[in-house]
């Protein structure tokens, strides 16, 4: 399945987004996740499933103003 | 000080975090500013990246609040996901909401604003809007919730200081009870004074701290400033006036 994650192709056959994310090394990480431009929470990456062509945003805390 | 959301702050000072020469110094300049809150953004994390989470460690050390932002937001459903995702990071329901609505100025998009603090206040979001110093905007955003408004100075990072006194007088004597911010546009702390000495609550910079060719020192003069400003306001100032008034007695004066 090819996937869009942060702006970049990415084939994956992660089931859902919290497999995508222990693929990616970032199960553990202090992240949050949006698919197809929705947030999803934590508690919901599980069984959040992943289809072809979806847009996966992982975001972290970064500086701001 | 200013209480927002039923959160006393122990600062008229709110510094941004962005654009610091170096961690190190980001620290330090919030040490000298004794500023009580720090905005944050969210952000893409890279494959290995873990500059998220060693800035995340950075800003646990600071032991300030935390205002996370939804900063490069262009329209109501990006800036309301990025305040979910803000608040599950950052684990607060404060959001710094920003929806642009011109790329030149990065000034509010009024209408946006309202519908997505509208939108996140019902979601149980506690919104810092940053707005326009606009009344009825203001008056709207207070209708759908707001408790706090964060009124530009002039736009973002130009440091042009308060563009609009008028505007901004006329702000606090009609919401007299609401807090108010001045959200961007600051340069320097003579114009962080004027902002308190106006009866704003606090001031929120960051350009010009971090951009500052010694962001240390100007963190604190702008300390200096917003404690100067209190004090002024709270001193009740004289009158300003157009014509010449002597502060030395005439009577007395020698007859030469």
């Amino acid at each position: 399945m090819k996937i869009i994650v942060n702006g970049e192709t990415v084939i994956s056959d992660a089931p859902d987004l919290a497999a995508l994310l222990v693929e990616l090394g970032k199960s553990e990480a202090k992240v949050a996740t949006s698919v197809n431009e929705a947030f999803v929470p934590k508690t919901m990456r599980s069984g959040h499933a992943l289809h072809d062509g979806d847009r996966i945003e992982i975001v972290a805390p970064r500086q701001g103003g | 000080m200013p209480t927002f959301y039923g959160t006393e702050i122990e600062s008229r000072l709110m510094l941004g975090t962005a654009q610091y020469p170096s961690p190190a110094i980001l620290a330090e300049a919030f040490r000298q500013s004794g500023a009580g809150i720090a905005t944050v953004s969210v952000r893409r994390e890279a494959g290995g990246d873990q500059a998220g989470q060693d800035f995340w460690a950075l800003i646990q050390e600071l032991g300030v609040a935390v205002l996370p932002n939804t900063a490069g937001c262009h329209s109501v459903r990006e800036a309301i996901t990025t305040a979910q995702m803000a608040r599950e990071l950052f684990d607060t329901n404060w959001i710094k909401l920003e929806v642009i609505g011109h790329a030149d100025t990065l000034q509010p998009d009024p209408f946006g604003l309202v519908d997505a603090a509208a939108q996140l206040t019902e979601d149980g979001f506690e919104v810092f809007p940053y707005c326009t110093e606009d009344l009825v905007l203001c008056e709207r955003l207070i209708e759908v919730g707001c408790k706090v408004l964060m009124p530009w100075g002039a736009p973002i990072g130009t440091g042009l200081g308060l563009n609009n006194i008028y505007g901004l007088r006329s702000l606090r004597a009609h919401f007299p009870d609401i807090p108010l911010v001045i959200d961007a546009g600051l340069g320097l702390p003579s114009q962080a004074a004027h902002a308190i000495e106006l009866g704003y609550d606090a001031v929120l910079l960051n350009t010009a701290v971090a951009k500052a060719g010694d962001p240390v020192a100007m963190a604190k003069g702008f300390a200096c400033a917003v404690e100067a400003g209190a004090l002024a306001y709270k001193a009740d100032p004289m009158e300003a006036r157009d014509m010449a008034a002597p502060s030395t007695p005439v009577f007395g004066k020698a007859f030469l």
